[in-house]
């Protein structure tokens, strides 16, 4: 049995953050989960994905954040309660359904996680999705801890179904990816049938209906306004003059820093978990019993400015801060020693933060960037449309582990916005400038947003190459399947979809497909593309060597080796490809065995020859 | 209880989110309140990994200048998690260098490795500094040097934790094959910290 299916209540483990979402689901017996993996948020999906079928849910990795939110409402709105998960910028891409969700809302509970990545450790943006609740009027929770993830998602569902909307559950990476204690609560029987109730003038969203399910909307802000005073997760804690108002993650570190400092009996926190709507009276209260306030919220300042409108409509003065000089920034994550340092300094205390060691005798260390794997097919194909299309060609890219291009001395990104986004830019840049474009795109990332791009490309004439690096799993993310895969290895049953015949579907009449670990055969497919005239696709088919390892399909290669009596050192092994497993010693260039996988890719760019694989397979 | 706030710091493949959670896990199991956390996605590929592990407190994360213990995997990443440390840390360091591929192709230098390790001692309470590879090969598995660090930290007596119950955790989640050159790793490595 998977452990997160455990059905004795009290049972304590430590868990992810983001099992600790996934066992709440079971918990409040979810029918329907629906995702598109993205970092933070991928342990969700691939919680469920591990246990979907014993457990007797449905599951789907569906094409992209707003399919599966679709896939969610039309559960939640049959009567069957329903879950998806995505990243922050997952969030945009779902939103044209969410403002409209809002307005139609559920008959049965539906939960949107969200996961914020303040500090950009695996995004392109650091925005805050706090504002998506306003935009919305969909009312969020926001928990503290690995306990909470897992109460508050068994929440999020009855509060869903009391306001009939749906609810978001706003997480941050930091939430996502810690582990801690979880004490386990009983699990509602599934219920994955519903039954889907026809009634179009409130289901159809055609203006003479949205108008009146607008007023319905707003009339409910006061219903979930009602929840958020009752709340057990927006709590006043102490009774000291010194208020913080705090959420999320940042409540963590606003408790240390009060146990560090020793300064509890002055402080009154007030933590807000339901934080949208905010419970103006409890605020009201709370203000009423303190001299000043402290706002300790990461990325915008979104309760600080609210806090003050209530203030302010309360007739209520007195100093509120949060963001601004010598207090906190609106960039990044928040760490417990800021939070301390900035509470010290606001409610005037000796600062108790021990003293850095100084760093500043080191000299600079080597950077350690994120890099393509040894063997990695990208890397193969980015040397053949170099070779060919040379460094003044421009490269439009997209999200995925092919990002990692960008780096020198591959340096193969030159423009990277979002998901899909390296197809549409591509046509404004080659419209607009004379220059040669090639763009990068992952088969995962293709489905998922770049397919009205290419119709976009193919319908308006426009002239460039797009690649797509179809590795056969969506890699960077964890290995999830999408419509091109085989899930067979994985124990499901879904259709297998030719990225080919898409693009061929889409109009696109001069399509290649390539092995890119074949350096020839590439570069010669790089030429045909170049010498074309229009929208060329290249499709550079090769498993991710991490995936077939994953799913056994690894085919044993031998590694190899540098001759060293045949190499002259032109590096063009090391320059042009940049192999984690190749190195340099003694002014020797090595290959070290246990990391080369045999892709052969080094031998067929060495001018000497040189790169002979080894006798026996390692 | 004493709050101890302990990062691992390593490569990409070495293992140390593994270290931490093992060890989170076995403070569950002793009763101890910890937290845990970790790095996924992009930054893992090759990159930096670094976790950490907080007892008696509630903040998932370690800031600079406030680790009680740190425990890096390879020497130039504990050389440059050294803002992490003040002068009552303990450091616990494998030694066996990974230089980056930045080196490779001349875009850094790899800091003297002896010289790295006069500079931690300097700075800190206490440096243990062995060579954590050649242990885990010699424990059978390569792959078991978190086993070793595992094995170095509790040695090392810094923390409230038994080696008996690290040893249950691992024997518990370690799957067969791999149970015996782990727990041999661990006891090297917690032999290791002893002389140290």
């Amino acid at each position: 049995m998977h452990k997160l299916l455990i059905d004795s209540p009290d049972t304590e483990m430590l868990l992810l953050g983001n099992e600790a979402i996934a066992r709440g689901a079971i918990e409040a017996g979810v029918g329907v989960a629906s995702c598109y993996p993205g970092t933070p948020s991928s342990e969700i999906p691939d919680t469920f994905f591990a246990m979907f079928k014993e457990a007797g849910f449905y599951f789907e990795y569906s094409t992209n954040e707003k399919v599966a939110l679709e896939v969610a409402a039309g559960a939640a709105i049959s009567g069957v309660r329903s879950i998806v998960t995505m990243k922050h910028v997952g969030m945009n891409v779902a939103s044209d359904s969410l403002m409209t969700m809002a307005y139609l809302g559920v008959n049965a509970g539906m939960v949107v996680i969200n996961a914020d990545d303040p500090f950009l450790f695996s995004s392109q943006n650091e925005q805050d999705n706090r504002y998506y609740a306003r935009l919305s009027g969909l009312p969020m929770i926001e928990p503290t801890n690995a306990q909470e993830m897992k109460d508050m998602t068994v929440a999020a569902f009855d509060i869903s179904e009391q306001l009939k909307l749906p609810v978001i559950l706003r997480t941050t990476t930091r939430l996502n990816h810690l582990r801690g204690a979880v004490r386990f609560g009983s699990i509602k029987p599934i219920q994955s049938k519903g039954f889907f109730k026809k009634d179009p003038f409130h289901f159809v969203a055609i203006p003479a209906v949205s108008r009146n399910l607008h007023k319905i909307l707003v009339e409910k802000y006061d219903q979930a306004l009602e929840l958020s005073e009752k709340s057990k997760y927006n709590q006043i804690i102490g009774s000291g003059k010194w208020g913080i108002v705090t959420n999320g993650v940042s409540m963590n570190y606003v408790q240390d820093a009060i146990n560090d400092l020793g300064i509890g009996d002055k402080v009154t926190i007030l933590r807000l978990g339901f934080s949208y709507p905010m419970p103006e009276k409890m605020i009201e209260k709370f203000l009423s019993n303190v001299e000043k306030v402290l706002v300790v919220e990461e990325l915008e300042p979104v309760m600080e400015n609210e806090i003050r409108s209530i203030a302010q409509s309360k007739g209520i003065s007195m100093p509120i801060k949060g963001k601004g000089n010598n207090l906190f920034p609106r960039l990044y994550e928040y760490d417990p020693g800021l939070v301390r340092k900035t509470i010290a300094s606001y409610f005037n205390v000796p600062d108790t933060s021990p003293a850095m060691v100084d760093v500043s005798a080191l000299s600079e260390l080597p950077g350690r960037p994120p890099n393509l794997c040894a063997g990695c097919p990208h890397r193969a194909m980015y040397y053949a449309i170099k070779k060919v299309y040379g460094p003044d060609a421009i490269y439009p890219s997209d999200i995925g582990c092919y990002t990692l291009g960008v780096l020198p001395p591959l340096s193969m990104a030159d423009l990277v916005i979002c998901m899909g986004g390296s197809i549409g830019s591509a046509c404004g840049i080659e419209a607009a400038t004379d220059q040669k474009v090639v763009s990068f795109i992952g088969d995962s990332t293709f489905f998922h947003a770049g397919i009205p791009a290419l119709i976009n490309a193919v319908h308006n004439n426009h002239n460039f190459t797009l690649v797509i690096l179809d590795n056969g799993t969506t890699a960077m993310t964890g290995h999830q399947p999408h419509p091109g895969v085989d899930t067979t290895p994985m124990g499901v049953d879904t259709t297998q979809l030719s990225i080919e015949s898409i693009v061929r579907g889409c109009g696109v009449e001069h399509v290649q497909v390539v092995n890119p670990l074949q350096v020839k055969k590439s570069i010669a497919a790089a030429q045909a593309s170049k010498d074309f005239d229009g929208i060329s696709v290249i499709i550079s088919k090769e498993i991710c060597p991490l995936y077939a390892r994953a799913i056994q399909k690894a085919k044993k290669a031998r590694p190899f080796y540098v001759n060293q009596d045949k190499c002259k050192q032109h590096l063009d092994c090391i320059n042009h490809l940049a192999c984690p497993a190749m190195y340099i010693a003694d002014n020797k260039t090595m290959i070290n065995e246990s990391l080369c996988i045999g892709c052969a890719v080094c031998a067929q760019v060495c001018p000497e020859n040189a790169i002979l694989p080894l006798k026996k397979p390692a | 209880m004493e709050t101890k706030r302990i990062v691992f710091v390593g490569v990409g493949g070495q293992g140390n989110l593994l270290a931490s959670r093992l060890l989170g896990e076995a403070c569950i199991s002793a009763g101890i309140p910890a937290v845990v956390s970790e790095i996924h996605g992009m930054a893992q590929r090759g990159g930096i990994v670094e976790s950490a592990l907080i007892m008696g407190a509630k903040s998932p994360i370690v800031s600079k200048g406030e680790a009680d213990i740190l425990i890096g995997f390879e020497p130039s990443e504990t050389l440059r998690a050294l803002n992490k440390c003040n002068k009552d840390t303990v450091v616990i360091t494998n030694i066996h260098p990974l230089p980056p591929f930045t080196v490779v192709i001349g875009q850094g230098v790899y800091p003297d490795i002896d010289k790295s390790l006069d500079i931690i001692r300097d700075n800190v309470s206490l440096l243990i500094a062995f060579d954590g590879d050649e242990l885990a090969a010699k424990a059978g598995n390569p792959l078991s040097l978190n086993m070793v660090m595992l094995g170095a930290l509790v040695g090392s007596r810094v923390i409230p934790l038994k080696e008996d119950i690290l040893k249950e955790t691992i024997s518990k989640t370690t799957k067969q094959t791999f149970l015996e050159s782990n727990l041999k790793a661990f006891d090297f490595g917690l032999a290791a910290s002893r002389i140290g």
